[in-house]
């Protein structure tokens, strides 16, 4: 059904927009970060980037790098062929600095780590990095530019979020097939004519600059990075028209293509464009938006002395207006349905992609961390770097009996006690997830237990390495309210928007935590389930009402919890403990704990 | 070499600023952590630090660039200029501002055998690594929660020890390594270990400026810096020395700043009112208060500089209280105000 509504919201002019973008990206790959591209891979996008390789300068590398692509491929490390053919260590680059002066391309890329999007980052930033790995350490230059393939699904997938914000562009890939191409875009000679213009392209006026900076902070981009990516692609945009300063069209255009993919809030109300007596009023007493003292154009009860600056300003467009309103119609329908139905930017689901693919079952793959001693068995990996390094010291020693028989060529002894195995990271981490029954029926004190239950566990977490999730549920349905995370930054921020009232949907609450906790299985750890609720279901999973059917479903999704093998515990929050709650916990196998007075420090012990 | 965006350019973030600059003037202050959201200048101001830092003397043909007013006998063991009776030679070199690339391996970081050496002349020769070359300067860390458990461990060993012990392939090396630690971190990626924030001497929160005025500013230094560095640069030039010279005038003031019984019992006092563990605390704030004493060109410790620097020393030592929603920071500054007034 997403697939849809994405057709839907596609404008005629996407592919236009892509070959816009295109060009502006071969122009500077580095300067521009990256594009971000939604999507599965399809045709269209096969076909945009044939076109991005035409544009790209000659020789210009486009290399692919694959999600596992540990730091000796990514970073570079020793040649061991070439080192041990001539007898001093050879750096062999890694794939970011093979990829200098083009573009990595990423696929998968919701499915990064966090650990290689930080190295990823830290490269681009730099345009090079200090390569120290091997014995080795050299300075390699890294210029290139970012395509991330998002071949994300649902909203709890994305791209690790130092690598999107980074990325100028969005596309969505979505829904768009071979007929929606069309045109050409302009010419190799024409980027380089424009590349070669670009130092000397400034602004049509100063003003410019504060009008991005206040869309871009209207738009919920509080971060200095996507203004000044927004102005340096508005000064390509006039480069590539032939012009020598970027004008408010110009801007405009950029702040459509980078600052409205991007956008986590819309912009406040008295924004929205009304009559301009209406809006006087309720304007002053709203919440004191820098954004909103500026654009007003009535002045306020005390008189500024720019009495003058600001009557000039009510004559020409405001180009902060401009650019806000631009990039609002730039934003596609469903976006801003999502955007306006709840006032917090989802941030949780951008950012939770990270470390999903860092998890290894195997404990044979897995990030490298050291090497030990001790004899190969079969799978595991010598680290032959750390083995040399194990022989050398004995070479003169074990050369000395056969010296005379030798041949004279210098080879390297190793013995077994040289061997040096390669151990890997084995995440072991637990994921307790927290299934609070959010309903009108647990009083809101239970609620806020259950949010200082949440916070002492994760003050716990870095310690123990384990994770922490929250599920909610309360009127027809249950959430996850927080994926699973280590983060206390991000669960208090989460946990003080939730509220409490309604029905009690036990049966989907149950399910709900249920997944999760596969989900957590199936990425290699371990999770547990910690129910609080009184157990008095209401709501069927059909979504009806009515306490007989909400507590048959119950039984039977917590009978699934108990033949899924995952450690239970559930804690009966209702003042006086009733026999159907402990029914319940006997069909997940769950630990029963009666706890009619509930605390947070009590909770934790458990 | 590249320019770096320069460090009196940055825009607000005075407490990062600060706290560097008091790294700066007194090393022995044990690091600095910041932690931020991403784009806020956190790196740019390390390497803008970097660029800022006055030169430093050392024997030119010591592996560690040591001091050579230090005791020889701190290099080292084999280092040439612990050689009896040799008048070391004397160069000047930039302070060395080390960046700790993530997926460093731990032989790079603590030093290993030469290979190279080893496998054709068959010697055992030490090659130092990155502890090494930060030896008397900086050692940044981009993302510590990202980086591995031991090492970070080895880290803070080494920067509280200031020396660096080798014990591997037959190798037995001990060498200086006192540096100044920066961290930064974003705290969406995970919390440190209480253990391990503890080892830092100060630690700083930045955030994008609220103010749109100043993220305007931001932008348009950042905007004139990339379209030109050398131009930019030489515009900041003379604020750069002036920052440059209060570092070296309050370094040699430094260890003549008084330190009154009066601000060691204001330091006690607000350790004991906001529950701060242990003595580390305490004495980070005395310390940092006489740097910034000697930053400000006072001859004493007096109680406005103890309140600058207060929350920095301060606020990542505290026990967390998870039900209470107030951040540490202001935790400290209302009990500030309780014990002192405003």
């Amino acid at each position: 059904m997403t697939q849809e509504a994405q057709t839907d919201s596609v404008p005629c002019a996407a592919w236009p927009e892509a070959l816009l973008i295109a060009t502006l990206f071969a122009m500077d790959p580095h300067g521009l970060g990256g594009i971000s591209i939604k999507g599965r891979s399809s045709p269209f996008f096969d076909a945009w980037l044939d076109l991005l390789r035409e544009l790209l300068p000659e020789g210009a590398p486009l290399r692919r790098c694959p999600v596992q692509t540990g730091d000796d491929r990514l970073l570079g490390g020793l040649d061991l062929a070439t080192s041990l053919a001539l007898g001093q260590p050879v750096v062999q680059r890694g794939l970011l600095s093979e990829v200098d002066g083009g573009v990595l391309v990423l696929p998968m890329a919701e499915r990064l780590s966090s650990a290689t999007a930080a190295r990823i980052a830290a490269a681009l930033d730099e345009g090079q990095f200090q390569l120290e790995r091997d014995g080795l350490t050299s300075l390699l230059p890294a210029r290139f530019g970012l395509i991330l393939l998002d071949e994300s699904i649902g909203p709890e997938e994305s791209p690790p979020f130092a690598l999107l914000e980074r990325c100028s562009f969005r596309l969505d890939g979505n829904g768009l097939g071979l007929a929606d191409l069309a045109g050409d875009g302009l010419s190799l000679e024409d980027i380089q004519r424009a590349k070669a213009a670009l130092p000397s392209v400034g602004l049509e006026q100063d003003a410019l600059v504060d009008a991005i900076c206040e869309a871009a902070q209207a738009f919920g981009l509080p971060s200095a990075r996507p203004a000044l990516l927004c102005l340096r692609v508005a000064r390509m945009v006039a480069a590539l028209d032939g012009r020598k300063a970027a004008s408010l069209g110009d801007v405009t255009l950029a702040a459509q293509l980078v600052l409205a993919p991007q956008a986590l809030q819309l912009p406040p109300p008295p924004e929205e464009p009304t009559p301009d007596e209406a809006d006087q009023q309720p304007e002053n007493q709203d919440e004191a938006d820098p954004a909103e003292a500026e654009s007003e154009p009535a002045p306020p009860p005390e008189t500024p002395p720019d009495t003058q600056a600001e009557a000039e300003a009510k004559n020409q467009p405001n180009p902060s207006e401009v650019l806000v309103d631009a990039v609002k119609s730039a934003l596609p329908a469903e976006l801003i349905a999502a955007l306006g139905s709840q006032a917090k930017p989802n941030r949780q689901g951008r950012a939770s992609g990270s470390g999903g693919g860092a998890m290894q079952k195997s404990p044979l793959r897995g990030r490298p961390i050291r090497s030990r001693s001790g004899t190969l068995k079969p799978g595991e990996r010598l680290n032959i770097i750390e083995t040399l390094r194990a022989a050398a010291p004995w070479q003169k020693l074990r050369r000395r009996p056969q010296a005379e028989g030798a041949t004279g060529m210098k080879r390297i002894e190793v013995r077994k006690s040289d061997f040096r195995i390669r151990c890997f990271a084995q995440p072991k981490e637990a994921t307790t997830i927290l299934v609070v029954d959010a309903s009108g029926s647990s009083a809101f004190q239970r609620l806020a237990e259950a949010k200082g239950a949440v916070e002492l566990l994760l003050a716990q977490a870095y310690v123990d390495r384990s994770r922490v999730a929250l599920v909610a549920f309360r009127n027809e349905t249950a959430e996850v309210l927080l994926p699973p995370t280590r983060s206390l930054a991000r669960a208090r921020r989460q946990l003080s928007d939730l509220a409490g009232g309604g029905g009690t949907p036990l049966a989907a609450g149950i399910d709900t935590a249920l997944m999760l906790a596969l989900a957590e299985k199936a990425k290699g750890r371990t999770p547990r389930l910690l129910f609080l609720t009184d157990g008095r279901g209401n709501i069927g999973r059909e979504g009806k009402a009515g306490r007989a059917v909400a507590m048959a479903d119950a039984l039977l999704a917590a009978r699934a919890v108990g033949l899924s093998d995952i450690a239970a515990v559930h804690i009966d929050t209702s003042p006086f403990p009733r026999p159907g709650a402990r029914e319940l916990a006997e069909a997940m196998r769950a630990i029963y704990a009666p706890l009619p007075y509930l605390n947070a420090q009590a909770i934790s012990a458990i | 070499m590249r320019i770096a965006f320069p460090f009196t350019a940055i825009v607000g973030q005075d407490d990062m600023k600060l706290a560097m600059l008091i790294a700066a003037t007194d090393p022995g202050i044990g690091g600095v952590m910041v932690f931020g959201d991403r784009g806020t200048g956190k790196s740019t101001a390390v390497r803008g630090l970097a660029a800022l830092l006055p030169p430093i003397k050392m024997v030119k043909a010591c592996q560690y660039h040591c001091d050579p007013r230090a005791d020889k006998s701190s290099c080292a063991t084999g280092c040439v200029h612990r050689l009896e009776g040799e008048i070391p030679d004397v160069g000047e070199m930039a302070t060395p501002v080390v960046d700790f690339p993530l997926g460093a391996t731990e032989d790079r970081v603590v030093g290993a055998l030469d290979l190279e050496r080893a496998l054709t002349q068959g010697e055992k020769h030490f090659e130092p690594g990155l502890l090494a070359r930060a030896n008397r300067g900086f050692l940044y860390i981009d993302e510590v929660n990202l980086l591995d458990d031991h090492l970070v461990d080895l880290l803070l060993d080494v920067a509280a020890s200031g020396e660096n012990v080798v014990e591997r392939e037959g190798l037995s090396v001990r060498h200086p390594a006192r540096f100044v630690l920066i961290g930064s971190g974003n705290p969406e990626e995970g919390e440190l270990r209480p253990q391990l924030l503890d080892r830092f001497g100060l630690s700083v929160d930045v955030k994008t400026p609220d103010e749109l005025a100043l993220r305007v500013e931001v932008v348009r230094r950042r905007d004139s810096f990339d379209r030109d560095s050398a131009g930019f640069a030489a515009r900041q030039a003379e604020a750069e020395a002036a920052v440059r010279e209060k570092i070296v005038a309050a370094r040699g003031r430094l260890s003549e700043i008084e330190t009154p019984d009066a601000a060691l019992e204001w330091a006690s006092r607000l350790c004991m009112a906001v529950g701060v563990d242990g003595l580390r605390g305490e004495l980070t704030l005395i310390r940092a208060a006489r740097a910034v004493a000697a930053l400000e060109g006072d001859t004493k410790v007096e109680d406005h500089h103890l309140r600058g620097i207060a929350v920095m020393a301060l606020r990542h030592r505290l026990r967390r209280n998870p039900l209470d929603e107030t951040g540490s920071s202001t935790r400290i500054e209302r009990a500030m105000s309780d014990l002192f007034g405003s």
